[in-house]
């Protein structure tokens, strides 16, 4: 009961630290610090060209995000994956055990 | 966030995939010689790789008003030594450098560097010193995990105000103004990217003990009950 409770508190914390910025935050456009960098540098050396472009960029940003989507599914799947073999093999062996102690109730 | 594509000068770049790729190379031999003689090793790996591809994806906003992601390098260092790391972390970079236009083929050894060797590095350091002060399993793992995220940051910041010291201030005012970019916005991931990871542990702790116990990370203790 209480594993389960801190687990409980742990998600919490885990989104109210990031729920909280987005409300209090209002107006924010929450621009990514890498594209707040390109500006800094923009800034104090203005002629700076970027001298090499990406080999490949999403046509717009819905593709972009469905692309980051796409890697954190990927991610999150394989993750499951295991998470499931590992518990999956934690309740086979103690099944096995507890058929192996107690003997079979029929010949 | 990694550093953008052609941001750096060449010869910063060359320096950084230089500095990087003797830590990449060892990293890949590290993984092989872990799968072959540990096959049983592959489920963690496959977890540690899918951790940090899952969490590099997700830009999360920060109380700054600027969005970041986490790392989640710290993992993957704390079961199987950070030079573990610096392969997969350097597999993520390459992936979204490839194909979301995020990071970049140039500025790969940087960043590499940053996310694949210092992160992990100090995680891993913070992870030791933690559990050597008796500080428990989990609280190392915390300081692992959020420390290896900062580290990633401080590192892409100061290799920034390298590339670009203020014209004024030079090098440090240069350094003080990307780490108020890059480290503040990233100090609440970093607190939950360390729940997180407390999170996995509490669960691997129970799932996985076998594992756990032939990588060092909890030690033997026959009569401790389940549950």
């Amino acid at each position: 009961m209480r594993r389960r409770l801190v687990t409980a508190l742990l998600v919490l914390a885990v989104v109210a630290l990031f729920a909280v910025p987005l409300l209090v935050g209002g107006a924010s456009e929450y621009a990514g610090t890498d594209s707040q960098a390109t500006e800094l540098i923009e800034g104090s050396r203005p002629g700076y060209q970027p001298w090499f472009s990406s080999v490949f960029s999403p046509g717009s940003s819905e593709v972009e995000s469905g692309l980051f989507a796409l890697q954190a599914a990927v991610g999150g799947m394989v993750l499951g994956y295991v998470l499931g073999r590992l518990r999956g093999r934690r309740l086979a062996e103690r099944a096995s055990a507890e058929r192996a102690s107690t003997p079979p109730a029929e010949p | 966030m990694h550093i953008a594509e052609g941001f750096l000068p060449a010869p910063h770049a060359l320096g950084w995939t230089l500095a990087a790729a003797p830590f990449v190379v060892h990293g890949a031999r590290c993984v092989v010689k872990e799968v072959r003689e540990h096959p049983e090793s592959t489920l963690l790996l496959g977890a540690a790789g899918a951790f940090t591809f899952v969490l590099s994806a997700i830009k999360l906003p920060s109380v700054t008003g600027s969005s970041s992601h986490p790392t989640g390098t710290g993992l993957g260092a704390v079961l199987f030594r950070p030079p573990v790391m610096a392969l997969l972390g350097t597999i993520v970079l390459l992936f979204q450098a490839l194909l979301l236009a995020h990071g970049g083929l140039t500025t790969l050894g940087a960043n590499a560097f940053s996310m694949a060797v210092v992160g992990p590095w100090v995680g891993y350091g913070a992870y030791r010193l933690v559990s050597r002060c008796g500080g428990g399993l989990l609280p190392a793992v915390f300081a692992a995990m959020a420390l290896s995220d900062l580290a990633t940051y401080v590192t892409t910041a100061l290799q920034l105000a390298l590339a670009f010291p203020d014209a004024q201030s030079g090098f440090l005012g240069a350094a003080a103004k990307f780490l108020g970019v890059f480290a503040v916005t990233q100090v609440p991931l970093a607190i939950g990217e360390g729940l997180l990871g407390v999170l996995l542990f509490r669960v691997l702790t129970v799932n996985a003990r076998p594992e756990l116990i032939r990588l060092g990370v909890l030690r033997p203790d026959p009569e401790r009950a389940e549950r």
